[in-house]
């Protein structure tokens, strides 16, 4: 693999061909917030919190999508930058219930991170206060669309690790929602295999194992790059 | 809200032959899966669970996916249309002579929002960005006649004798 130079914060970097501004930012300890991305996941660039600006580009691109370039100068934050994330994270909250006090992630909640970390203390947008359901029929976890951002993490792991594919996304828009089989409560649904990975992957409380109460469910990712790991050596073995 | 399912075993009926013949065509490709939904929708009139478990089975897609881009794309409709249909156009020339008001009132008055069918199955109110039809300013269609310059009380009424009408043939 080729190497590449590139300007990172006003300093000079070395990357491999092929990696995305954000994999080079966080090689070299330069943070940049996110909330779709999640290592071993593939790459969608929906949230667009990973926003970075390009020298010669009108406007910011999403770092988890954008390969490095030779001669690239990327800035990571700047006023305008931090704007975005801000206004991106509250529209986030105005759009559907995020009541930390009474949630189960409350402490351990990925976009309440992010906000506290953006310096998000107030909301300018008028909130929808939509009225959404709740998912408890299945044994074990429950699915509350009031505190989903729509990241897809569930959809992708459960399709790409897990091979199950029940979630997906119904509808466009404002009116989309995270959706198990044909849309069927989630304690019906046959493709379902109980193995969790969503729950724990979920940034939020949207997914969550029944039984914790407020600020108790604490997730555990660290699986996910075990796992993925394993199954290069089980395939590096087969062949 | 009620749904109005027909409750036919769906193995027995004769239309899905015209879907599964569309399948075979496509080689039960994946990626066949919006034209197969498009003769699927043309053939039922609408996709019922049913039907789009149906089609997931065939092409070996997950059902979620499946019902996904059903309901990603306005085309697609998961419910039986309604006997009969009333379309108000609310392009610019028809809405800025007030076929906003129009919606609202038909909305109102036959419980029903625009885009949806009423519970008892009578009528499916829909909008349509231009018909095509500006001088006639703000006007609508029912079922398959044009009506304009028209109210909304003009509209509520026409709609109502419809239906008073169906009524009394059955």
């Amino acid at each position: 693999m080729s190497a590449i130079t590139l300007t990172l914060n006003e300093e000079l970097v070395t990357a491999r061909q092929g990696q995305t501004i954000l994999e080079v930012a966080r090689e070299h300890s330069i943070h940049i917030p996110t909330l779709c991305y999640l290592e071993g996941l593939e790459e969608m660039g929906g949230c667009r919190l990973c926003m970075v600006e390009v020298q010669g580009s009108a406007r910011p691109v999403p770092a988890c999508i954008t390969k490095a370039q030779e001669g690239m100068v990327v800035a990571t934050d700047s006023e305008t930058i931090t704007e975005y994330r801000r206004m991106i994270v509250e529209l986030l909250l105005a759009e559907r219930n995020h009541t930390c006090a009474v949630c189960v992630q409350n402490g351990s909640c990925e976009l309440q991170t992010l906000a506290a970390r953006l310096g998000v203390d107030h909301v300018r947008f008028d909130y929808l206060h939509q009225q959404l359901s709740m998912d408890a029929s299945r044994e074990r976890f429950a699915l509350d669309h009031n505190r989903c951002v729509l990241c897809l993490r569930c959809v992708r792991t459960c399709d790409a690790v897990e091979g199950a594919h029940t979630w997906d996304v119904r509808g466009r828009g404002v009116t989309s929602r995270i959706v198990a089989d044909l849309d069927r409560p989630w304690g019906e649904s046959v493709s379902c295999t109980d193995c969790g990975k969503c729950v724990q992957l979920c940034p939020t409380g949207a997914l969550f194992r029944k039984g914790a109460t407020v600020g108790e469910m604490v997730k555990e990712r660290e699986f996910l790059m075990r796992l993925l790991e394993r199954r290069r050596a089980i395939q590096g073995r087969q062949s | 809200m009620s749904e109005h399912h027909e409750h036919t075993v769906l193995a027995d009926d004769p239309r899905l032959k015209l879907v599964d013949r569309a399948m075979k065509r496509l080689q039960y490709q994946p990626d066949a899966l919006i034209e197969v939904l498009h003769t699927a929708q043309e053939s039922f009139g609408f996709l019922s669970r049913e039907l789009l478990a149906h089609v997931a089975a065939c092409l070996k897609l997950p059902e979620s996916q499946v019902f996904g881009v059903a309901t990603f794309y306005h085309f697609f409709t998961l419910r039986p249309k309604g006997e009969h249909s009333c379309i108000v156009c609310t392009g610019t020339a028809c809405y800025v002579k007030g076929s906003g008001e129009i919606v609202h009132r038909l909305e109102k008055e036959l419980q029903v929002r625009a885009g949806q069918t009423t519970a008892d199955g009578k009528l499916s109110l829909g909008t349509a960005r231009c018909l095509g039809n500006c001088s006639l300013a703000p006007m609508l269609t029912i079922d398959d006649q044009v009506f304009g310059p028209e109210t909304p009380i003009g509209a509520e009424t026409k709609v109502r004798q419809l239906l008073e009408g169906s009524d009394d043939k059955s």
